[in-house]
């Protein structure tokens, strides 16, 4: 294994500071997630764990309040990189997203050298000093490795998404009155997605892709004991379960885990013991947003279907 | 590996899912750089590399399962005498499970679920097929059979009644919330057992035929590619996720953008930064564009007998595109047509719209059989002079017209006022003006015609939606000839 790693070095010429020591295994990954109180399962350690070896970005997609964007903010901890984030939204252009020439600082250039000769003017103008670099850029020009976090990159329209793909596949960025600029420290590229709209293949294939369901009871169970210290582990396995419950009930909107880490702190700040439709039936806003899915889960969970 | 990977990536393609070149090359460098061993992480490199869209995963899973079972069956033969159900080497012959001994392995899979006991469970669940399953080598049955046979054997319903009344026991009856999750705790432990054994069951069939036939076997459309004529109740369930997408594809798509530079407000921030070019001097004013036109659509969507299914998927996309025009008016017919835009109002349910439709909508009028030309008589009679250019006219139906008069000089009419007529046609092309199709009556009237019965179909209409420009003069009016099929 030692041997393919070091083949895979050599072959890949793009500058990789993704060696740190946390990303050398999935097992590794994991517990350093961990440590920051993200708890990965196996395949969201193993696809981490890829992308730092392949240098490649992540793709990560799933339903919202999955912790998509935690996982970003986990990593950036674990790396001790700094996070740029873009978030993306529907207008997103060139200028809020790559980088735009500093219009006033140019102005104030040429009129306080209006005696010079133009060529030289322009030479000077169009200089690195006069840009702002948008997230994109700065990642990219950042002298320390970043995590760069584009969230909700399903937003953008679909002629938007080719800004990114130069920065995606070769993690660099042409201006045209400059030249390229080509990232000295490879940055750690992670995209989120609600699939409100298929991506384009150009941009999928540049990635790789992790899909984040909704956890299994056992796992949320974890994740409930981790994030709301004090929790007592019966009710910890009982909220699980009542929000699967939920999940699998034809609604607008599911519950997600950060309603369900919401849902457990209000029950322990109830100081409530055992969950019954009462409870429920009381703290359901926590859970779910939608007056008809309150009134649909309150009605399923209340007993009114009965056991044959 | 390599040829292994490769024909992995084959049965991939076979089975409808996109593999490039390059994911080709991303999952050789993962794979080299996962354990071999450890199967799941195998699964994980794989499955990020190769698949990029969520709908994709099933088919991956079971592609998988027949590609790389091998390994696991190694693994197993060890755990497996380990395992404190596993009583390996017994009877082999399948078709002698006594009585006593299927209690007996009855008993074991309780405990093993009973105990949360994993290695136990799939012990128990490889010498059930082992026992129950009977597999007769090289008999060409699908998998299903074997599945069917063994969960009847084994009686399925009656372990399921017993694990629910172990786990009912220290609850008190009236809690009708914890009663209900033992109930799906129960459901969820017994999907497993039959996962399991479906999983043993197609490793054995790997074993007996080898791989790619077993792939052929047990490869599904995907929901992309799946019959709307024939889809099943959890077919659209499916589908429902699908649509959404492509509903905001559509608006995007029919937002006709106004393309005059000159339209909106003066970008001053714009055009300072471009005065740069020139000085200082502004030469070149930029301008804000002008919002997105919003659209007008009237979807006009058969409902009768023949379309029964096809026509729940299409008011399924009404009920999307609901939400994403605020100028949709939705219409159906039989033989009279009812406009049933109001069941579609914010924060309806579908399947309550659904049956108030089917209830309330009047869509016919005489004898409740087909009948365009009387319909679309009324839709112009009743709704003619509410369509304006920047109406687009979409109508699904499969043109079978029972023999009556098909009065495609109505649809002209609508198609002169009208910024644009799709014609969304179920049936394959082929069967178009047959026996009592009249659909080439009304093809020379539409903008496009177009046959979709999958959503793949109705994705390529989305995208290939060229809309004509209002000023642009004469219609023209063509028959798209480019079908996903003849390309």
């Amino acid at each position: 294994m030692d041997q393919v790693q070091s083949n895979l070095a050599q072959s890949n010429p793009t500058p990789s500071n993704l060696t740190s020591p946390v990303l050398a295994s999935p097992a590794r990954v994991k517990e350093a997630l961990a440590g920051q109180d993200y708890l990965a399962d196996d395949r969201i350690a193993q696809v981490v764990f890829l992308a730092a070896q392949l240098s490649k970005p992540v793709l990560v997609e799933g339903p919202a309040g999955v912790g998509k964007t935690e996982l970003a903010k986990a990593l950036a901890a674990i790396t001790d990189r700094r996070l740029i984030r873009l978030q993306c939204y529907e207008g997103l252009d060139e200028a809020k997203a790559l980088y735009e020439w500093n219009y006033k600082k140019q102005l104030l250039r040429i009129q306080a050298d209006s005696d010079k000769e133009w060529n030289q003017l322009e030479e000077d103008i169009f200089a690195e000093e006069f840009l702002l670099a948008r997230p994109l850029l700065e990642a990219i020009r950042s002298p320390e490795p970043v995590v760069l976090l584009i969230d909700e990159v399903d937003r953008v329209e679909i002629e938007t998404e080719a800004l990114l793909l130069e920065i995606l596949s070769d993690f660099q960025v042409s201006i045209p009155e400059l030249g390229t600029v080509v990232a000295s420290t490879t940055p750690f590229v992670v995209l989120t997605s609600n699939n409100t709209r298929e991506l384009s293949e150009a941009l999928k294939r540049r990635c790789l892709f992790l899909h984040i369901a909704y956890p299994d009871t056992e796992r949320e169970k974890e994740i409930l004991l981790h994030r709301v210290p004090g929790l007592p582990e019966h009710m910890a396995i009982q909220i699980a379960r009542v929000v699967r419950s939920i999940r699998g009930m034809d609604l607008k909107k599911a519950p997600s885990v950060s309603e369900s880490i919401d849902w457990a702190r209000t029950l322990l700040a109830l100081s409530i013991e055992h969950i019954d439709e009462r409870v429920v039936g009381e703290t359901l806003h926590v859970l779910l947003k939608y007056q008809t899915d309150i009134d649909k889960a309150a009605k399923e969970l209340g007993g009114v279907t009965t056991i044959e | 590996m390599i040829t292994l990977l490769t024909d992995f990536i084959g049965e991939l393609r076979a089975a409808g899912i996109p593999v490039s070149m390059v994911e080709a090359i991303d999952a050789m460098e993962a794979v080299k750089l996962v354990d071999l061993g450890d199967r799941s992480a195998l699964k994980a490199a794989l499955g990020a590399t190769l698949v990029k869209n969520a709908r994709h995963y099933q088919a991956f899973d079971v592609a998988f399962e027949v590609f790389f079972a091998h390994h696991r069956n190694i693994d197993r033969g060890e755990e497996g005498s380990s395992g404190s159900a596993g009583r390996e080497g017994g009877q082999s012959n399948g078709q002698s499970g006594s009585q006593s001994e299927i209690d007996d392995l009855v008993e074991a899979l309780f405990r093993a679920i009973m105990g949360g006991d994993t290695g136990a469970l799939e012990a128990a669940a490889r010498r059930a097929v082992e026992e129950l399953a009977g597999i007769e080598p090289g008999r060409p049955v699908g998998g299903t059979y074997y599945l069917y046979r063994t969960l009847r054997r084994l009686d399925l319903d009656a372990l399921q009644e017993r694990l629910l009344e172990a786990a009912l026991a220290g609850i008190d009856e009236d809690d009708a919330l914890d009663t209900r999750l033992a109930r799906e705790e129960v459901d969820a432990q017994i999907a497993r057992l039959r996962q399991e054994i479906q999983d043993e069951i197609r490793r054995r069939l790997v074993a007996d035929r080898g791989r790619q036939s077993v792939a052929r076997t047990l490869r599904q459309p995907l929901v992309e590619d799946l019959d709307l004529m024939h889809a099943t109740r959890t077919d659209l369930t499916d589908i429902e996720d699908v649509i959404e997408p492509l509903t905001r594809k559509l608006a995007a798509r029919l937002a006709r953008r106004r393309r005059l530079l000159r339209s909106g407000r003066l970008d001053f921030r714009k055009t300072v930064r471009r005065s740069l070019a020139t000085g200082g001097v502004p030469m070149d004013p930029a301008f804000r564009k002008g919002r997105p036109h919003r659209p007008e659509v009237f979807l006009l969507c058969d409902i009768s007998g023949s379309m029964a299914t096809f026509a729940r998927f299409t008011l399924q996309f009404t009920y999307a595109m609901a939400t994403q025009f605020s100028k949709l008016r939705s219409f159906v017919f039989i033989d009279t047509v009812d406009e049933v835009t109001r069941y579609f109002g914010p924060g309806v349910d579908f399947n309550e719209a659904l049956g108030r439709i089917a209830t309330e909508a009047e869509a016919v009028w005489l004898d409740g059989h087909s009948d365009y030309g009387n319909s679309l008589a009324r839709f112009e009679e009743r709704y003619g002079s509410e369509i304006t250019p920047r109406t687009t006219l979409i109508v699904t139906g499969d043109a079978r017209n029972n023999y009556r008069p098909p009065r495609a000089e109505l649809l002209d009419h609508v198609a002169q006022k009208a910024r644009a007529v799709y014609w969304l046609n179920p049936e394959p092309r082929s069967y178009w003006d047959s026996g009592d199709s009249v659909m080439g009556r009304y093809s020379p009237f539409c903008d496009g015609t177009y046959e979709v019965r999958t959503l793949r179909q109705l994705e390529h209409f989305v995208e290939h939606l060229a809309v004509p420009g209002h000023l642009s003069g004469r219609r023209q009016r063509t028959t798209q000839l480019l079908s996903p099929d003849s390309r």
